[in-house]
């Protein structure tokens, strides 16, 4: 029961969150810059935040750096905003130590266990993207270890090419050490939530180009209902609350938040928990409350935000094998086309998903991010021969309407498909041609030639 | 009122940072004392930020005894609780070819937490009051071939406590040993570590809290821990020096 160090190999198993692909890899912790420069050394590295991305992106096979250890809030001006924090402060220390004082992030992805280097590596999106676009938006500067070794700045107006190619660049350009970004004033803690209930996937569609004033909006969407009620969904729409509309009890002290305790899973559930039986009994219930709920409610941050990150490691209920979510976006005009499709497509097969998500982008903001102007789905499905089979039907689908798929979500799409989806990636790869693409390398960019 | 101090000595652990984090939370200001300035200096920079208190840090060597006391009184505020952090794990199996090495960690671990701390106490007697917390280990319960050296100078630091709380005790000083157990930290990474028995450095840290508010002696973090290590003291001699253990 005592132990020993493993002096012949220093080598890990690490997955991303899907817990699919898995990799044994050799991992470093640097501790501090002189560790971190010295581990930058080897011909091939990848940086590696929170390891919330789903596949592959965040991992090298010789050199994963963890970069955990640079958690450290370097400046903070409360005049406009601003914080300075090292790549890998988690984003819920940043809410955590400024929503009491009035600042929540201008833009959050659906968990709050990410760190902002992930945030920029991937320059997330959320449930404002269609008004707000994405993190990079508020990124005022970066700091990168570069191909050199050294630490270089790069912003709007300093290294320019850097700085945009850097905002979704899934970590490809080099280490982010530090990101100054802007936070967005907030009166309380509070959403205000009003959910519509559409009876199919126009009417959710409908709901969402009826609101497009309203700062947050997401819809679930109920995958197994076919035909007239194809795409049944829970239109979710938010806004900050003021003061004057939260409750009595809440106003002396708006911007705190209720505690609330983490639920764990112990285990990886066995097959038979999600079967499509099960499944459909919670989407019922699911449903049957957001129609008898009330349609407008306050509820706080956390529950709007992060619904998900009540249970600490929900990535296990899909089992041992683990996992791949695909989300794609589809280009406005054809997006109510390809989603019907994408939608009747799982319907009829038998894989079975929770839950779609549907969200609506705005415009395209930075050189090679994800999102564009249209609609995103994003769906989980568990590790089996089906699903991956059905996954490349739903590639098909999306690339035929001009879509696109997101990199950090990502664990299986395959070359030849990524490059018919994204007419960008050739400048991509130019710019990181020879020394770079060598240098700064995941499974991912080997598997995708980034 | 005046803010109460907490100094962490050995303060690049993540114990240690689990620590002052969790004092910065409940309103004290933090001094960092240790080695690698570029470290602790960030690390101050973000206590400020995150909890709005003063954190300064002071640059301080273990093992070099001369300057202690001269540490000691280069602190602008005496302060009101000490946790010490400094260890050194050591690799057993290096410490039984190089003398040398073997040394070090019992200095480390053991003199250089004695000699600060009976600097500490002697302050506290003359003030009447403060808190000084050891972070030992269970490693000091009783010697194993797998880590004796570690776990000798840990067991000499259990007893020295042990005694300063006996001595200090009739002047309001109250002392804390910690016995971890195993946790998930920069010493032990490399190492795998069974789940059930390993905890986490902010876990440690919100015991620590909770033991120094409640003025305990000897805290260990997880409740199993004290069992095994009942169990393991309860073993004969002549049986135990043929387990691997």
């Amino acid at each position: 029961m005592f132990l020993k160090k493993n002096n012949f190999s220093s080598t890990e198993e690490i997955t991303g969150w899907g817990l699919y692909p898995r990799f044994n890899v050799l991992k470093k912790n640097p501790k501090n810059i002189d560790e971190l420069t010295e581990a930058a050394k080897t011909p091939s590295l990848i940086a590696r935040g929170n390891g919330r991305s789903y596949g592959d992106s965040s991992i090298n096979k010789v050199n994963t750096i963890d970069m955990k250890n640079f958690n450290r809030f370097l400046h903070f001006d409360e005049s406009e905003g601003l914080l300075v924090a090292e790549a890998g402060v988690l984003l819920k220390d940043v809410i955590d130590t400024f929503l009491p004082r009035g600042w929540f992030p201008s833009v959050t992805p659906g968990t709050k266990y990410v760190t902002i280097g992930g945030m920029v590596a991937a320059n997330v999106h959320g449930k404002n993207h269609k008004n707000s676009g994405s993190f990079g938006n508020y990124v005022h500067w970066i700091e990168i270890i570069n191909i050199d070794g050294e630490i270089v700045r790069c912003s709007r107006n300093e290294n320019s090419d850097l700085f945009f190619w850097t905002l979704g660049g899934m970590g490809l350009t080099g280490i982010i050490l530090n990101v100054a970004f802007f936070l967005k004033s907030v009166k309380t803690a509070w959403i205000k939530e009003t959910t519509l209930v559409a009876k199919n996937i126009s009417e959710a569609f409908r709901f969402f180009e009826d609101n497009l004033n309203s700062p947050y909006s997401v819809a679930w969407i109920d995958c197994y209902t076919k035909g007239k009620s194809l795409g049944r969904s829970l239109v979710m729409l938010g806004e900050h609350a003021k003061i004057n509309e939260i409750d009595f009890k809440n106003k002396s002290n708006p911007l705190k938040s209720p505690k609330k305790r983490r639920i764990s899973i112990p285990f990886y559930f066995p097959p038979f928990i999600l079967t499509k039986f099960n499944v459909r009994i919670f989407n019922f219930f699911y449903f049957l409350n957001g129609r008898i709920g009330r349609r407008t409610k306050l509820v706080e941050w956390d529950t709007f935000f992060y619904p998900l990150d009540k249970i600490s490691n929900w990535n296990k209920i899909y089992g041992k094998k683990g996992f791949a979510q695909f989300q794609c976006v589809i280009p406005l005009t054809n997006s109510k086309k390809a989603i019907t499709e994408l939608l009747n497509c799982i319907s009829n097969s038998k894989s079975f998903s929770f839950l779609a998500v549907l969200k609506r982008f705005g415009t395209e903001t930075s050189y090679f991010s994800f999102p564009m102007e249209g609609y995103s789905l994003a769906l989980d499905f568990p590790i089996n021969s089906n699903n991956l089979l059905l996954m490349k039907v739903l590639d098909e689908i999306t690339v035929k309407y001009g879509g696109r798929f997101y990199l950090a979500k990502d664990s299986r799409i395959k070359k030849n498909i990524f490059e018919k989806s994204d007419n960008r990636i050739s400048e991509f790869r130019k710019y990181r041609q020879n020394k770079i693409q060598k240098k700064f390398s995941s499974i991912q960019s080997d598997r995708l030639n980034l | 009122m005046r803010k109460n101090v907490l100094l962490v000595l050995g303060a690049s652990s993540d114990i240690g940072m689990s620590v002052a984090k969790k004092f910065a939370q409940e309103g004290f200001d933090i001094q960092l004392a240790g080695r690698n300035s570029y470290n602790l200096e960030n690390h101050c920079t973000d206590l400020g930020i995150r909890y709005k208190v003063n954190a300064n840090f002071y640059e301080l060597d273990a093992l070099d005894f001369n300057s202690h006391e001269k540490f000691v009184r280069s602190l602008p505020i005496l302060p009101n609780v000490v946790v010490s952090c400094i260890g050194l794990l050591g690799d057993q199996s290096e410490s039984e070819l190089k003398i040398k090495k073997n040394v070090t960690v019992i200095r480390t671990n053991f003199e250089g937490v004695v000699s600060l701390f009976s600097i500490f106490a002697n302050y506290f007697i003359d003030r009447g009051n403060g808190t000084l917390i050891g972070i030992s280990s269970v490693a000091g319960d009783r010697g194993r071939a797998s880590n004796y050296i570690y776990g000798s100078a840990k067991a000499g630091l259990n007893a020295f406590l042990s005694g300063l709380r006996n001595r200090l005790f009739s002047y309001g000083v109250n002392v804390l040993t910690v016995k971890p157990g195993y946790v998930t930290t920069k010493m032990t990474s490399g190492l795998k570590l069974p789940k059930a028995l390993t905890t986490n450095p902010e876990k440690v840290a919100y015991c620590i809290y909770k033991a120094y508010k409640n003025k305990k002696d000897v805290l260990y973090v997880l409740p199993i821990w004290k069992f095994i290590m009942i169990f393991i003291i309860l073993i004969p001699e002549s049986i135990f020096k043929k387990m691997q253990l």
